[in-house]
This record gives structure tokens, C-alpha cells and sequence, in this order.
């Protein structure tokens, strides 16, 4: 139940290798920069509250509510851990949580670990404190703010992150940003009001019982301002860079052209195996056809090898 | 303790699980990254490298039956690639005429496809081998000598050792809407379609409240962890014990893996890059 693959999270094989270790390195130190932060700022009371926080969302998954034609709604999670924890230490929680989804679940692929991070943990958590404590100050007066602007944060969330992770796969070449950009977005804005939903009423729910969770404003965090612009800088940026992109797919192809390019101007050193086709033989189809027979022996033989191999060892012991 | 079944470790005796954890994980990340940088066309190295794979698969016990059926559940993404079929320029392989739009599927946008599709499904065997064969305390110790910051390790540490309980909270939360909701049967001549509960936004409070009350009682039991780990001596900093020292064996077959990757990554860069 906790295994319905998520569209958000872009597996190992997508991406091209340099898109990945580049979000790899931004990943890296912005999560390292919210760890020193963390540690600095917080108490260590805050140490097993992130970790139980974590466990609890990934948890908090599995609870979903069927929508419509087999789909249904659950949580990510990030708005709800920025608002519960403020956004440094949402951070580390949604890092945490992510990357055991890689590690354990297959949920998103360990090269592409990086990428994931940057888009749920980074843009995720930036874009909802953005949307949260500004509508917060805005909507202050009204008994209605905190859900409004819960909601908001949730859906932004969501929707910048897919966003982000569209054209991660448009400029690595996978996905043209013409298509990718449309259907991760469309997708995901839907998916985005089940998230708000969601975390409306868990913030109903806990501002009923426990007010006290609120009185400390993650809007005091330090560093927030930090975050709020680079909250309201993605989300600016990804809501104009991918219309765009998606309407001059040109340019993006262009930036993978370009890398493509490079790696194409190397030329081959040598060739094993001549344009695919077997040394010897004539017919270009036959050959083809040969190469693949002769490579489905390899790997079968290596498998029947091993196999004996492991079955005679078993006999031995 | 009912989700047991949520831990991917499958005991077995094999030298796959008897190898140490750090190695199998500089490995499994080594392999992950050669199939990344196998060039596009290089069939005969995504060829030896399968062979890899399921040789390690034999090896380990798993069997390539499990390991394939699970990798089966990272497969929907590759529905993100599929306009690659359509959208690279070469030879035509078929046309769909979808209303008034043709689309074009060429040979070389179906070889990049497969080309996608083949990588994703390498580098999720070798994690998926990776998680089945190491216990998670494993992991933990891996991700330490790689480096990785003691406090986010911890927090991993943490977060799986609670998954477990907050999962049965979870669970329990579950049997408590499915028993209060009301399951509605579907009556006989209504054409509407029975589902459990009221109207779209009922569904969606109802499960806001079971997020929240699962928030909630994870945040009422870290206090009480908070207090535990206090009365037992803590005081801020998250120790742990010498990472111990890695076997001359387990040395070699670290070094012989990366060897075997590299030279299947240069005969992919020198033949084909």
C-alpha cells in the first residue's frame, strides 16, 4: 500500500548523467547549508521530532481517499512539514523522507536521488513557506487564513515541484518539454487540490487540539527571508520558464543538442561491432538479427553458469 | 506489529547478503552510475550488464523472478518517455492517425525509447538487490562511511525505526473510517456507482482529520521519545560506534567490481561515445 508509484518521482534512467550530478551538487548544499542551520537554531528536542515527523508522513501516504475512475487523493507533505516545523527544518524531513523512498522503495532512482531532492525537498518546501507566510500576513484578520493559506501552500507545492521536474526530463532529453511540461503540470495540479485538501483538514484538525502548534510562527524562523525569496524566485521562474519551454521546445533541445553534440564530436575511438552489424555477414538485417541471438545466448549463459555454479556450492555446504 | 511486510529485507544465505553493506552500496551506486553513462547504442554493454545483474540475482538468492516483479512497479514512468517514439526525426516505422493529427513513430525514436526504458530498469534491479539483501542498520552504516552528515543519518535511523509504529497508527486509522463510514451497498435499479462515504469534500475532511490526528500522536510520542532518550543520557549529540574495519575480502571485491564497471564503461565510451 505504500508502493503506488508516485509520477513525481523521476526514476534512475531518465535523466541525463550531467543533469544529475548538477542537482546532485545543488542538492547537496542547500541540504548540508539546512543542516548546519538546523543544528545552530534548534534544540536537540528538535532531533526526534524530525525523524518521528518524517516516519509520520511517510505513514501519512498511505491514507488516501478514492476521487474519481481509480484515482485517489493523499499527501506529500511538504506544505504540512514547513508549516508544522518551519522550513530549514522541513528540509532535513522531507530529505529524510524522500530519500528512504529511494533507498528502500525503489520510489525515484539514487542517481536521480539529487533531482528528486531539489524538487520535493528545496523547491517543495521553499515554494509552500513563500505562499504560506505571505498569505498568512496577508489573510491575518481573517479566522479563515490559516486554512487558505495552508491550502495554497499544499497545492503550490505540488504543482512548481512537477513543474521542475518536467523540465529536468525536457533538458536531459527524455521528455520534450511540448508534452512533459503540460501533462506533469496538468497531472499534477489535480493531484495538487487532493494534497490541499488533505492538508486543510490536518491543519483544522490540529489548530482545533493543539493551538500551540501555531503560536510559534515558522514566519520567525531565521533565514526565513532567505527562503521566502527563493521560494517566490522558483516559483516565478519555473510558472514563466515553463510555458515558455513548452512553447519553444527549440530552446531546450538546442541545450541537449549542445551537450549531445559534444559528446557526438568525440566520435568513436573504434568499433567492436560495425553499425550493429555483424562482421562477415552481408545482409544487413540477417546480421542484426544474428547480434541479437548471440547476445540473448551471453546473457543466458552467464545466468545458467551462475546458477550451477551456486547450486553446486549449495550441494557442497 | 502488523507491517513487517513493509521492510523489502529478505533474509536468505547467500554471498551476496554475507558481503558487507558499505560495498555493496559503493557498488550498487557505481553500477547505477555505469548504466547511466553507457552511451546511447552500446546494446553489447547494456547486454553485459544485464548479465551482471542477474547473475548477482542468482547469486544472492533472490531470484530474477522477484527481482523483476518488483522492478515492474517503477515501470509506469516510463510512459514520460514515450513521445520520444514520436518526436525523434528518422526512418518511419508506422503511422497513428489520431483524429485529425498523424503522428509519426520512427525507428530511431523507438530505439532511444527502449534505450530509456533499458537503463531505468538496470539501475532499479541493482537497488532493488541492494535493499532486498542488506538490513537497513546495514545501510545506515554505509551511508556513514560514505560520508554522509552523522545528524541526517540519525534522522534516517530515527524515521525507520518509527515507520513501523506510525504505520500501525496509520492502519488503525484506516479500520476506524472503514468501520464508522458507512459502506454503502449499492441499491438495486441505481445506476450510481457505491462508494464508501459522503461527498468528494466529506472524504477529503475526513482524511485531513486522520492526517492530522496521525501528526498529531507523532508529535505527542516524540516528546515522550524526547524524555526517554534524555533519562537515558542524552545530551544533544548523536553518538555512534567505530565504523569497523572492512575485511581484506570484502576489499577485493569492492576493487574488482569498480574494475569490472570501469571497463565496461570505457569499452561503451571508446566504442560508442
Amino acid at each position: 500500500m505504500f508502493l503506488h508509484p508516485e509520477p513525481m518521482h523521476i526514476p534512475d534512467g531518465f535523466l541525463s548523467t550531467i543533469v544529475a550530478i548538477v542537482f546532485w551538487a545543488i542538492s547537496i548544499a542547500a541540504v548540508a547549508f539546512a543542516l548546519r542551520r538546523t543544528g545552530k537554531q534548534l534544540g536537540e528536542r528538535q532531533v526526534p521530532l524530525m525523524g518521528v515527523l518524517a516516519a509520520a508522513i511517510f505513514a501519512g501516504q498511505m491514507l488516501n481517499f478514492s476521487v474519481t475512475g481509480g484515482t485517489s487523493g493523499h499527501l506529500l507533505g511538504a506544505a504540512i512539514a514547513t508549516i508544522l516545523v518551519g522550513p530549514w527544518p522541513a528540509v532535513i524531513v522531507m530529505t529524510t523522507v524522500v530519500s528512504i523512498q529511494a533507498l528502500i522503495f525503489q520510489d525515484g532512482g539514487l542517481l536521480a536521488l539529487g533531482a528528486n531532492l531539489f524538487n520535493m525537498a528545496i523547491v517543495g518546501v521553499a515554494v509552500a513557506y513563500f505562499a504560506y507566510t505571505s498569505l498568512r500576513r496577508m489573510l491575518r484578520s481573517e479566522p479563515w487564513g490559516l486554512l487558505v493559506s495552508g491550502f495554497v501552500a499544499a497545492w503550490a507545492s505540488i504543482f512548481i515541484a512537477a513543474l521542475a521536474a518536467a523540465l529536468e526530463l525536457a533538458v536531459s532529453g527524455t521528455s520534450p518539454a511540448n508534452v512533459a511540461v503540460p501533462s506533469m503540470g496538468g497531472i499534477h495540479a489535480l493531484i495538487g487540490i487532493g494534497e490541499g485538501l488533505i492538508t486543510v483538514g490536518a491543519l483544522a484538525f490540529l489548530y482545533a487540539t493543539r493551538r500551540d502548534l501555531f503560536s510559534a510562527q515558522p514566519a520567525g524562523a531565521k533565514g526565513g527571508a532567505a527562503v521566502w525569496a527563493f521560494g517566490l524566485g522558483i516559483a516565478l521562474l519555473l510558472a514563466v520558464l515553463s510555458p515558455l519551454a513548452s512553447a519553444h521546445p527549440d530552446g531546450l533541445e538546442w541545450v541537449a543538442e549542445q551537450k549531445g553534440f559534444l559528446e557526438a564530436a568525440r566520435g568513436p575511438l573504434f568499433r567492436l561491432i560495425p553499425d550493429y552489424v555483424f562482421p562477415g555477414v552481408s545482409n544487413e538485417t540477417l546480421a542484426t538479427i544474428l547480434a541479437g541471438i548471440l547476445g540473448t545466448l551471453l546473457v543466458f549463459g552467464v545466468a545458467l553458469g551462475v546458477a550451477y555454479l551456486r547450486r553446486n556450492r549449495k550441494a557442497a555446504a | 506489529m502488523h507491517v513487517h511486510f513493509l521492510d523489502p529485507y529478505r533474509p536468505l544465505v547467500s554471498p551476496i547478503h554475507a558481503l558487507d553493506g558499505r560495498v555493496k552500496f559503493v557498488l550498487t551506486v557505481a553500477f547505477i552510475l555505469t548504466v547511466s553513462l553507457t552511451p546511447y547504442g552500446a546494446w553489447p554493454v547494456y547486454l553485459l550488464l544485464l548479465s551482471l545483474m542477474i547473475s548477482v540475482e542468482i547469486l544472492s538468492g533472490l531470484g530474477v523472478g522477484f527481482v523483476l516483479r518488483r522492478a515492474n512497479l517503477a515501470l509506469p514512468f516510463v510512459l514520460a518517455a514515450l513521445p520520444l517514439v514520436f518526436t525523434t526525426p528518422g526512418r518511419e516505422l508506422a503511422r497513428l492517425p489520431i483524429g485529425p493529427w498523424t503522428l509519426v513513430a520512427t525507428v530511431e525514436g523507438m530505439l532511444h525509447f527502449i534505450n530509456v526504458a533499458l537503463k531505468s530498469w538496470l539501475s532499479v534491479q541493482a537497488a532493488i538487490v541492494l535493499a532486498s539483501s542488506t538490513p537497513f542498520p546495514d545501510l545506515l552504516l554505509a551511508m556513514r562511511a560514505v560520508r554522509i552528515p552523522r545528524l541526517l543519518v540519525a534522522m534516517f535511523g530515527l524515521m525507520w525505526r518509527y515507520l513501523f509504529v506510525l504505520a500501525d497508527e496509520g492502519l488503525r486509522l484506516m479500520r476506524a473510517r472503514a468501520s464508522r463510514s458507512g459502506h454503502a451497498r449499492r441499491v438495486d435499479g441505481e445506476a450510481r456507482r457505491a462508494r464508501a462515504g459522503g461527498s468528494l469534500g466529506w472524504r477529503a475532511r475526513v482524511t485531513g482529520g486522520m492526517a492530522g490526528s496521525l501528526f498529531l500522536r507523532a508529535i505527542e510520542r516524540s516528546d515522550r521519545i524526547y524524555v526517554a532518550m534524555l533519562s537515558r543520557g542524552y545530551d544533544g549529540e548523536v553518538r555512534s560506534f567505530a565504523l569497523p574495519p572492512l575485511s581484506l575480502r570484502a576489499q577485493s571485491t569492492l576493487w574488482i567490481g569498480l574494475s569490472v564497471l570501469g571497463i565496461l564503461w570505457l569499452t561503451g565510451l571508446l566504442a560508442w561515445g
